[in-house]
């Protein structure tokens, strides 16, 4: 008896939980937007969110743009087939390691950072203050932050992935001594633009909004203590990178899967 | 005034972004002809061209000296004419040189291989826009496998 009240108290916890994120996210995007308020705090938000996150992922794009041309060379290179090291560079990052290894590192560098920002902001009475003033801190505190969370990870995924390709262009050919022009020239012919590139983006711009969505409404909805806000930040890195993986394996079966 | 640098921050972060945009676009999905060395053309008509491709290298004794530049149909006699840019401090192959199709490895991409002929007084170096006489077609395994079917067939 006890254990079907448990599940049917932590049903209706989610669901009630899931409601209140939904109402947060319409409050924020859809009721009455000002874009000349919104505009500028956006452009300050994206400074936070997405060029301070800038470092962190144009070094690891590079690194695994070199580490995965090397893996692929050693075993290219048995096959005589070392020319096909441009696209399974290219492919890997612009389908799979760029969207989600930038999503990743953003729920890593930027999501928690959301949390921990807004979680500090309803603990230390800032979000009740600005009610109190009469400014909706929906629209002055989440909506910028969310927009600028959408809109910054696709380019720091698109960053991530060009740098990736010149990481490998960079062990591949100037190291390993595969053709430079088999490297660009079996990469352009096999990549495509819509099918690939545009896809990627796709999957970048679907996890951007999930990781956003997810960091902000933590922060929104937390216990406003110490504790609260610990465990809000770091339910917002599991949440949304499980988020992100299943999203993944979705969005590839419907992407690539199914010709 | 921190605002502003905020500002410039975010250009700058825009402006790289779209920079790895348009080289996703030109260089890794599809691109025009980016070289600015100096090359000269050279022209070679094939039966079979195989999986030859654009941008595939020119090399002689495995040293690239040019790339495939275009591959098209000659309308007239319906067989593959390959333009190849060779770069121009090779420019001592005789006009009795051969090229053929070849492939790197069992797997590989395939190339052309470049054989420079004899060269004895009369004969002239090859120059922009010549036409290489001397081509072997592109080996294709499935043709090898059918003859191979046959001879023993026969045996």
């Amino acid at each position: 008896m006890n254990w079907f009240i448990s599940i049917g108290a932590n049903t209706l916890n989610r669901l009630e939980m899931f409601g209140r994120a939904t109402i947060m996210l319409f409050g924020a995007i859809i009721a009455k937007p000002q874009p000349l308020k919104l505009i500028p705090l956006t452009i300050k938000q994206i400074h936070v969110v997405g060029v301070q996150s800038l470092l962190i992922v144009v070094v690891s794009g590079l690194f695994i743009g070199m580490v995965m041309a090397l893996q692929g060379y050693t075993i290219l290179v048995s096959y005589g087939a070392e020319g096909s090291l441009g696209p399974m560079v290219a492919l890997s990052l612009l389908r799979e390691l760029g969207p989600v290894v930038t999503a990743l590192l953003f729920a890593g560098r930027a999501g928690s950072a959301l949390t921990a920002e807004i979680g500090l902001m309803k603990a230390t009475e800032q979000l009740s203050s600005l009610e109190m003033m009469a400014v909706d801190p929906l629209r002055r505190i989440i909506a910028p932050r969310l927009w600028a969370g959408i809109i910054s990870m696709p380019m720091l995924a698109l960053i991530f992935s060009a740098v990736g390709i010149l990481g490998g262009h960079l062990v591949g050919v100037d190291w390993l001594g595969v053709d430079s022009g088999s490297y660009w020239s079996i990469m352009q012919s096999t990549v495509d633009w819509n099918k690939d590139v545009v896809n990627g983006i796709i999957k970048t711009i679907v996890f951007a909004f999930v990781i956003t969505w997810i960091a902000i409404f933590k922060g929104y909805d937390s216990t406003p203590t110490s504790e609260g806000i610990s465990k809000a930040t770091t339910e917002t890195v599991v949440f949304s990178s499980l988020a992100v993986l299943g999203l993944d394996f979705i969005l590839t079966a419907l992407m690539f899967g199914i010709e | 005034m921190k605002s502003r640098k905020a500002e410039l921050l975010v250009g700058i972060f825009v402006a790289l972004t779209i920079a790895a945009g348009l080289m996703l676009a030109l260089n890794v999905a599809n691109q025009s002809m980016s070289g600015s060395e100096d090359t000269y053309v050279l022209y070679a008509k094939f039966d079979n061209i195989g999986g030859l491709k654009v941008r595939s290298a020119v090399k002689v004794g495995g040293v690239t000296v040019g790339r495939v530049d275009k591959i098209t149909l000659n309308s007239s006699d319906f067989t593959p004419l390959v333009t190849m840019s060779i770069l121009s401090e090779f420019n001592q192959f005789p006009e009795t040189s051969s090229v053929s199709i070849l492939t790197s490895g069992l797997l590989g991409e395939q190339y052309i291989g470049f054989r420079p002929g004899f060269s004895i007084d009369g004969i002239e170096n090859l120059a922009q826009g010549d036409y290489i006489e001397d081509t072997k077609s592109a080996l294709i395994l499935e043709d090898l496998i059918g003859q191979f079917l046959f001879s023993s067939n026969d045996g």
